[in-house]
């Protein structure tokens, strides 16, 4: 007989903290912040004891610049925030992508803009998927719907970062974030990726530069050709989404993070009513899963259901490029959709005839 | 043949993009045989800022990182704690580590993290063209304030070296000017010791160099060191704010 996965109870914010000490992530940064403050505290209590180095920084003007330090050593290393936060480290994560650092940034987004309110929210899409600082540059953003998936997606995260050179966010809510779901930890990482390129001093090789700024204004242009070369192959190969119900589906129903989990009750429910209804969870953000959208000729309109006022209806509509009908059931500021309302646009959709 | 004088190792052969007069050269120079004296090159990284300094990696032979417009300490803090027997030091100008970076400065200080700063006041913004820094003296014409600083309107310039002997984390601070060969030796020494306290594990250790900055003074470059001697030194008094333990006074 196999022996059972063991599973634990752990907090969302947890799972993230504990999944990234398995994954070698030894340096973490941070200044508090609700809904994340579980995570800052878990790195405090846990991560000395593995060896690292915990910090609580000053703002995180200053976390997003020691990541951006320990990252140009070679490190894995990240820091998490929620929406204001993250907001105040746009600037650096401009550097970290002009630079080519792999590091990691969570997000446990709450509602906005200004300082908001600490409910739960998914209004920080469009600035985690559209780069969010100044310049041309992407970084890549995973989004869990569940304790399992915040413990998992942090370690991928750090494995696409460092293959690829770029960041990568977490983009996680206050419902995630604090929820307890059992969860099986990923194994402790033995051995992490060279980094021949970190600055560690010049010692028996010819120096490195970690250079936020090109020279001449012909190498930025191609400083901006190598990201946008790289991003292409990210598209190419990472999009990932998870395709529930969707094969004989009419409606597709399009939601990300704890969002799609009402999604799918939704979903459930109207199948026992027998309507066909499906749900495309993008499970990364960026690159946006446009494929998925391609693969179900069968869907005749798509509803989109956010936490926020309309996002990333913004990119299913880009992706489903006007062959079918793309609605939207959403709120900013904190709301979490119900399931029957969200049954209840999925019908008027159905029973208005889909295409209208 | 023994050589008496040449380029320090840790300089490339690139020629300095400084203005004529600009003592950032100087500085290099200085920082550079300090790591040759002290034989650790290959364990040091510079941590650039973002001022006229900002390409500094064209003319230092040595990993560099470059961090953004005043964070050069939080970067440094990143990169000392991720790599502790690693030498890291920060280049930085007086708009980058006292307006935009102050908090990132004071900070790290506080916290004694084992960082070497080189701290560059011209009492200007350089790069930018002359506006008005924290370091700006009373009365001195910037591109911001025209009529010359006036303290009831724009406060008073900041002495950043006093300000940091204040915390009990700094080991070694200390300021020096670039104008005479004299000034440049002692500031030489200082430069090297602020090195060397790094080494022993003492703690933040900084060297305010008072440099100038001739055309945003509007001035030729032997006008603009006097500037810095007859105007910068009796309100930014040289020496060692807090000496270094062990070290000769
Ligand atoms: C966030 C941000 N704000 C403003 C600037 C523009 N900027 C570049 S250098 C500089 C001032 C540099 O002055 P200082 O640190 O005194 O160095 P110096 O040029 O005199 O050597 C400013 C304001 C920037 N690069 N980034
Ligand atoms: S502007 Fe001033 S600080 Fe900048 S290079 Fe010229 S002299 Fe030096």
């Amino acid at each position: 007989m196999q022996e059972p996965t063991r599973r634990v109870l752990m907090k969302g914010n947890e799972a993230i903290g504990e999944a990234a000490i398995r994954a070698g992530c030894r340096f973490y940064f941070g200044y508090p912040i609700t809904p994340q403050n579980e995570l800052l505290e878990y790195m405090a209590s846990h991560l000395p004891a593995a060896g690292g180095v915990f910090l609580q920084s000053e703002s995180e003007l200053a976390g997003i610049s020691m990541l951006y330090g320990a990252a140009a050593a070679g490190k894995r290393a990240m820091v998490s925030s929620s929406s204001p936060g993250i907001s105040l480290m746009q600037e650096g994560i401009s550097y970290l992508a002009s630079a080519e650092l792999p590091a990691l940034i969570v997000n446990i987004s709450r509602g906005g803009p200004g300082l908001g309110r600490i409910a739960p929210a998914q209004s920080d899409y469009l600035q985690a998927t559209k780069g969010g600082g100044h310049g041309d540059y992407n970084i890549l953003v995973l989004a869990p719907a569940s304790v399992q998936e915040m413990a998992d997606l942090t370690v991928l995260a750090f494995e696409l970062a460092d293959a690829y050179r770029v960041p990568a966010m977490v983009l996680g809510d206050g419902i995630v974030g604090q929820m307890m779901e059992p969860v099986a930890l990923p194994p402790p990482v033995t051995e992490l990726p060279p980094k021949p390129w970190a600055a560690t001093g010049c010692e028996g090789r010819p120096r490195n530069l970690i250079l936020s700024a090109p020279y001449t204004d012909a190498e930025l242009v191609e400083l901006n050709r190598r990201l946008q070369r790289k991003y292409a192959a990210i598209r190419a190969r990472e999009q990932r989404a998870e395709c529930v119900l969707m094969d004989d589906a009419e409606l597709g129903i399009v939601a990300f993070g704890i969002a799609a989990r009402l999604a799918l009750a939704a979903a459930d429910n109207l199948r026992e009513r027998g309507y066909r209804v499906g749900v495309i969870r993008p499970v990364t953000l960026w690159p946006f899963p446009e494929t998925a959208f391609r693969a179900y000729p069968a869907v005749r309109a798509y509803l989109t259901v956010e936490m926020n006022e309309g996002q990333m209806v913004q990119d299913v509509r880009l992706a489903v490029n006007g062959a079918v009908p793309v609605h939207f059931l959403g709120q900013g500021g904190g709301y979490v959709p119900p399931v029957d309302a969200i049954e209840e646009q999925a019908l008027a959709i159905l029973e208005g005839g889909l295409a209208r | 043949m023994r050589e008496l004088f040449g380029r320090p190792a840790c300089l490339t052969d690139e020629p300095f993009l400084y203005c004529p007069g600009c003592s950032h050269g100087i500085a290099h120079r200085l920082v550079a045989e300090a790591i040759d004296r002290l034989g650790i090159r290959g364990r040091t990284v510079c941590v650039s800022s973002i001022g006229c300094s900002v390409r500094c990696w064209r003319n230092f032979d040595l990993d560099v990182v470059q961090g953004a417009h005043g964070r050069g300490l939080a970067v440094a803090t990143g990169l000392k704690r991720a790599q502790p027997d690693k030498v890291i030091f920060t280049y930085q100008g007086d708009g980058d580590l006292a307006a935009i970076g102050m908090g990132e400065t004071i900070h790290a200080a506080a916290r004694g993290e084992a960082i070497t700063v080189i701290f560059i006041n011209n009492a200007v913004f350089g790069a930018t063209g002359g506006q008005l820094a924290p370091t700006t003296l009373v009365g001195q014409v910037t591109s911001t304030y025209p009529g010359g600083r006036d303290p009831s309107w724009v406060g008073w310039p900041i002495r950043v070296a006093e300000l940091l002997a204040q915390l009990p984390a700094t080991a070694y601070i200390a300021r020096e000017a670039l104008t005479t060969p004299q000034r440049v030796l002692r500031a030489r020494r200082a430069v090297q010791l602020a090195f060397e306290v790094q080494i022993k594990g003492q703690g933040f250790a900084l060297v305010e160099l008072l440099a100038a900055c001739p055309p945003n003074l509007k001035l030729d470059p032997v006008q603009a060191l006097n500037w810095v001697e007859t105007k910068m030194i009796p309100h930014y008094p040289l020496g060692q704010l807090k000496p270094a333990k062990g070290a000769a006074r």
